[in-house]
C-alpha cells in the first residue's frame, strides 16, 4: 500500500509520496523548501546543488528520489547546526570567502567532506575535493585557505 | 597599511554561509505565475504569425501588442525591444511569452505555440559586418609625418573570442502589479537602470514603479543592461496578469546563449618604429555589438580610449567601430571593452620589440606613461604611475626575468615553459563626464532615534563586498562599531539613485559620497533624534573637461594600475597547456578592506587568465551558440591555476575614500597577455594574436614548419 520513499533528511525521518524519477534537487526545494541547496546548472557541472548522500558529496540534481530511499541526505540546512560548521563558518568568515555565496552551501558541504576524509588535507588534496563545485567569484584561494584553516582551529572535530 | 583596511568579517557573510540568504528563485512560488519565452530559431527573419495552441483558464500569452508603455527597452539608445517587432534579429530574441500557474503546462503550452516565419539572410561574423553602430576617432599628434619618418612599420591583426560571464546564479525575475503600480524583484546590478526601462516599457510614473534587489550570486557585468530587458518583458506580463506575481528564472543553457558576453573584438594595429620607440600607432578596432547596441556605446569607448595601453605614444590615429551582427547583443564583462584592446596593445608591443631583437618588458619599459605625460586622449596622468615599482614586484614574486631568459633557449622536450608578463590600466569610474552629466549621484545616511544608521543608497552587492565596504567607512567616520551601521539591499522606493553598481565606481565616488555624508552627520548629531543627511556628487576640480565628440581630455579622473606574470606548461603531443603560476600586482588605491580586495584581485585575475585560454564560446554558421552549458564552456575549477598570488600595491587617490580608488574591474583587464605571452615562449617564439588560444591551436603551431613571423 505504501510505495512512498523514505529516508533520512537533515536528521529526521521522512516520508516521499511523490515520484521516484523526481530530481532530489527539486524535491529538496519545493517540497522540503530547502532553498539553500542552490540550482547552478541542472546538468550536474557546477555543485552548487550539493548535499551529503550517505556519507558522500553528490549533486542533487542528478540524482533520482528512488536513488534516495533508505538513505541519508544533509543539506546546509542540517549541516549548519553542527559544531564542525561553526569551525568552518569562522574560517570562511576570517579570509572573506563567501562572495556571491552561490556556491558556497555546496562548497562547505564540499568541505565536510574532504575533513571528514582526511582531517589534515594538503592544499592540493583540496584543491581536488572541491574540484567538483564551481566558484566564479573568489579564484578559490580564499576557499582553499579557508579549508585548511578550519582543518586547523577546527582540531579534534574531525 | 591604513586601519581601514583592517579585514572584517563580510555583513552578508552569515546569511549566504548558512544557505538562508535567498535570490529570487528561493522566493517560495506555489501562487506565482510562471513565465516561459518562445524565441526566435532564426538568426534574422520576419514574424509572420503567431499560432497559440487552446489557451486554459489562467494561461496568457505576452507578446509586442502587449507593451502597455513603448515597446523598447531604455538602455543607452532604446532600440532593444522588449517584445520583438516585425522582425527577429538574432536566435533566441523573445518573441513572446507564456505565462500561467502551472511551470510544466507553461512548458507543454510553449512547445505547442507556432510561430511562422520568413527567414532573410543574417549578416555572421564580425568581418561581415554592413551595419556600424558606433564610429569613433580620435587624433593625437601627426601621425602621418611619423610614419613617413619611420624606420620600421609593423603591423598586425589581433582577435578576441566572447566571454560568457557565467555567474553562478542564473538571471531572474519576479514582477507584481497591483493597485497601479508595478514592482519588480530579482537579480540585478542596476535598480535605477531598470527603474527607468520599466516606467518607460510600462508606461507608468517614476512613483508607480519599483524596483528592488534579491541577493544577486554574482554579476561580473553580466546583470548591468540584461536585467532591464527582462525585467521589462516580466513587468509587461505581470502588468496584464492582473495582481500575480508573475516569475521567470533562466536555466543554464538559456542564460549562456541568450544573455549578453563580452564583445568579441579584431583589431587592426599599424606602429612606426624610428630609433627604436614607437613613434605612433594606427589603431583600427571592430567589436561585434550583436543584434542591438545596449550597452556597446560605452564599452566601445573604453576599449578605443584604452587602445594605446599604458605607453606615452606621442602620435595616435584610433578608429573603433560597434558593428550589429545578428547574434545575442553583446554587452558589460568585467573590465568593459579594456580586456581586448589591452590584449592587442601588449602583444603588439611584444612582437615589436622580438622583431627589434630587444627584451620585451624593457622596451615597455622604455615607453611607459609616467605622471605628468599625456594621455592617448590628451589628457593627464595626474597622479604617479607606480607600474615600474610594481614590476619589480612581480619579476621577485614570479622570478620572471629568470625564468624568461631561462626558457628562451631551444626546448626540445614534450612539456615546454613560458613565461610572459602584461601591464595595464583601468580608467577609475565613468568614461568621461558620464558620472556628472548623466548619473548625478546621490547619497544618503538615516540616524535612526536608537543610534544606529542606515546607508541609503542604490549599490548592490554581488559579492564584491560593497554592503561591508560602505558600512566601514561610515563607521570610521562616526567611530561607530560597524554593528551599528546597516545596509540593506537597494529598494527604489527607499533609497536614492547613487547610481549603478559598474565601472569601478562604487567605492571610489559613492564611498566617498557617504564618507562626506558620516562627517555632515556626525557635525550635526544629536542623541535620539532621527536624522537624514544627503550629499551630491560634485566633479574634482582639476579635470580637463572631456570632450565625447573628439575623445579629447581626462577620460578618467585616475587609472588603477596591474602587472601579471603567468607561467605556463605547454605539452608538445596534445597541445594542452597548463598554467603552472600566476602573479599579479594591482594597485587600487588604499584597501578598504584588505580581504575583500584580496577576493576582487583573485577572482578577477582568474576570469582574465580564463579568457585567453580555456573560455571558449562561438556562434556557428547559422549564428547558434553552441557552447551553452558549463560541459561545453569551461570556466576554471580549484585545480586549473593551483598557484595563483596577487598582492596590492597602493598608490592612493586623495579623491577617493582614504585613497581608494577603481577595484572591481582591474585584475580581470589584461590578463591575456601574460598569458599568451608566455605560451608563445613555450612554443619557440612563435607570434600569436588570437584568444582563446586552446590545444588545438597550439598544435597547429607546432606542425607548422616555421612559425609565422610578423611584421
Ligand atoms: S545544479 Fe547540480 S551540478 Fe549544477
Ligand atoms: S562566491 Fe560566487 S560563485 Fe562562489
Amino acid at each position: 500500500m505504501d510505495d512512498a520513499i523514505v529516508f533520512t533528511l537533515n536528521g529526521k525521518q521522512v516520508r516521499y509520496a511523490g515520484s521516484a524519477t523526481a530530481r532530489l534537487l527539486d524535491v529538496l526545494r519545493e517540497d522540503y523548501r530547502l532553498t539553500g541547496v542552490k540550482c547552478g546548472c541542472r546538468e550536474g557541472e557546477c555543485g552548487a546543488c550539493s548535499v551529503i548522500l550517505d556519507g558522500r558529496l553528490a549533486n542533487s540534481c542528478m540524482v533520482a528520489m528512488g536513488r534516495v530511499d533508505g538513505g541519508t541526505v544533509t543539506t546546509i540546512e542540517g549541516y549548519r547546526e553542527t559544531a564542525r560548521f561553526k569551525a568552518l563558518d569562522e574560517a570562511y568568515a576570517s579570509v572573506a570567502a563567501v562572495q556571491c555565496g552561490y556556491c558556497i552551501p555546496g562548497m562547505v558541504l564540499a568541505s565536510e567532506c574532504i575533513l571528514a576524509k582526511n582531517p589534515h588535507p594538503s592544499e592540493a588534496e583540496i584543491r581536488v575535493g572541491i574540484s567538483g563545485n564551481l566558484c566564479r567569484c573568489t579564484g578559490y584561494n580564499a576557499i582553499v585557505k579557508a579549508i585548511g584553516i578550519a582543518a586547523k582551529e577546527g582540531e579534534g572535530l574531525w | 597599511m591604513r586601519e581601514i583596511s583592517e579585514p572584517v568579517p563580510k555583513k552578508d557573510h552569515a546569511a549566504k554561509m548558512d544557505g538562508s540568504a535567498v535570490y529570487v528563485a528561493d522566493w517560495p512560488h506555489k501562487d506565482m505565475l510562471h513565465g516561459k519565452f518562445i524565441r526566435s530559431p532564426h538568426a534574422r527573419a520576419r514574424v509572420v504569425e503567431i499560432k497559440l495552441p487552446p489557451l486554459p483558464a489562467g494561461y496568457f500569452a505576452v507578446d509586442k501588442n502587449d507593451v502597455p508603455g513603448i515597446n523598447e527597452v531604455h538602455i543607452v539608445m532604446d532600440d532593444t525591444p522588449v517584445y520583438a517587432n516585425e522582425t527577429v534579429e538574432y536566435i533566441g530574441e523573445p518573441v513572446l511569452m507564456l505565462v500561467g500557474p502551472d511551470e510544466d503546462e507553461v512548458k507543454r503550452l510553449a512547445d505547442e505555440t507556432q510561430v511562422v516565419y520568413e527567414e532573410l539572410p543574417p549578416v555572421l561574423g564580425i568581418r561581415n559586418f554592413d551595419t556600424v553602430f558606433f564610429d569613433y576617432r580620435y587624433d593625437k599628434g601627426d601621425v602621418a609625418a611619423a610614419f613617413a619618418a619611420a624606420d620600421q612599420v609593423y603591423e598586425e591583426e589581433f582577435e578576441t573570442g566572447y566571454q560568457e560571464q557565467a555567474y553562478l546564479e542564473t538571471q531572474g525575475m519576479i514582477a507584481r502589479y497591483s493597485d497601479g503600480k508595478v514592482a519588480v524583484h530579482g537579480s540585478m546590478q542596476c535598480p535605477y537602470y531598470i527603474h527607468g526601462a520599466v516606467a518607460k516599457a510600462t508606461g507608468l510614473a517614476a512613483d508607480k514603479v519599483r524596483i528592488a534587489q534579491d541577493i544577486t550570486g554574482g554579476g561580473f557585468g553580466g546583470k548591468e543592461a540584461y536585467p532591464s530587458i527582462l525585467a521589462c518583458q516580466v513587468a509587461v506580463a505581470a502588468y496584464k496578469a492582473g495582481g500575480r506575481p508573475v516569475r521567470v528564472v533562466f536555466d543554464r543553457r538559456e542564460d549562456m546563449e541568450y544573455t549578453s558576453k563580452r564583445h568579441p573584438s579584431l583589431c587592426v594595429y599599424k606602429a612606426a618604429v624610428k630609433d627604436g620607440r614607437v613613434t605612433a600607432l594606427d589603431i583600427d578596432i571592430l567589436y561585434n555589438a550583436g543584434a542591438y547596441t545596449t550597452l556597446t556605446a560605452v564599452v566601445l569607448q573604453r576599449g578605443v580610449i584604452a587602445a594605446s595601453g599604458a605607453y606615452n605614444i606621442p602620435n595616435l590615429k584610433v578608429r573603433g567601430k560597434g558593428v550589429k551582427t545578428n547574434t545575442a547583443p553583446s554587452g558589460a564583462f568585467r573590465g568593459f571593452g579594456g580586456p581586448q584592446t589591452f590584449f592587442a596593445i601588449e602583444m603588439m608591443m611584444i612582437h615589436i620589440a622580438k622583431a627589434l631583437g630587444e627584451d620585451s618588458l624593457a622596451f615597455r619599459l622604455r615607453h611607459l606613461a609616467r605622471q605628468g605625460d599625456t594621455t592617448s586622449t590628451s589628457g593627464r596622468y595626474h597622479f604617479p604611475v607606480p607600474l615600474p615599482a610594481m614590476i619589480e614586484a612581480v619579476d621577485q614574486a614570479s622570478d620572471y626575468r629568470r625564468k624568461r631568459a631561462e626558457y628562451s633557449k631551444a626546448q626540445t622536450g614534450r612539456f615546454r615553459k613560458g613565461i610572459g608578463m602584461s601591464l595595464w590600466f583601468h580608467g577609475a569610474g565613468f568614461t568621461g563626464s558620464g558620472e556628472r552629466d548623466h548619473i548625478k549621484a546621490v547619497a544618503r545616511l538615516r540616524k535612526r532615534p536608537d543610534g544606529r544608521v542606515e546607508v541609503l543608497a542604490s549599490q548592490t552587492d554581488m559579492g564584491q563586498g560593497i554592503k561591508t565596504t560602505l558600512c566601514k567607512i561610515v563607521a570610521k567616520e562616526l567611530s561607530l562599531p560597524l554593528e551599528r551601521v546597516f545596509y540593506e539591499n537597494p529598494d527604489t522606493d527607499r533609497v536614492p539613485d547613487s547610481g549603478p553598481t559598474v565601472a569601478s565606481r562604487s567605492l571610489m565616488i559613492v564611498g566617498e559620497l557617504l564618507r562626506q555624508c558620516a562627517i555632515q552627520l556626525r557635525e550635526r548629531w544629536r542623541d535620539g533624534e532621527e536624522q537624514t543627511v544627503e550629499e551630491h556628487y560634485k566633479e574634482p576640480d582639476f579635470l580637463l573637461p572631456f570632450d565625447l565628440d573628439h575623445f579629447q581630455g581626462d577620460a578618467y579622473p585616475t587609472y588603477s594600475w596591474a602587472v601579471a606574470a603567468a607561467e605556463v606548461q605547454v605539452d608538445s603531443l596534445t597541445g594542452v597547456q597548463e598554467v603552472l603560476g600566476a602573479w599579479g600586482s594591482f594597485d587600487a588605491g588604499t584597501p578598504i578592506d584588505q580581504n575583500i580586495l584580496r577576493g576582487q584581485m583573485e577572482g578577477g585575475f582568474l576570469q582574465g587568465l580564463a579568457y585567453a585560454s580555456m573560455e571558449q564560446m562561438e556562434a556557428d554558421g547559422k549564428g547558434r551558440i553552441r557552447n551553452n552549458s558549463l560541459s561545453d564552456y569551461i570556466i576554471p575549477t580549484a585545480m586549473d591555476v593551483p598557484v595563483m598570488e596577487a598582492q596590492a600595491y597602493v598608490e592612493e587617490y586623495p579623491d577617493g575614500p582614504y585613497g581608494a580608488k577603481g577595484a572591481g574591474e582591474l585584475p580581470t583587464v589584461g590578463g591575456a597577455a601574460a598569458y599568451l605571452g608566455a605560451v608563445e615562449q613555450a612554443l619557440g617564439g612563435a607570434s600569436l594574436g588570437r584568444i582563446p588560444f586552446g590545444a588545438e591551436d597550439a598544435l597547429s603551431v607546432l606542425r607548422a614548419d616555421a612559425p609565422k613571423e610578423v611584421g
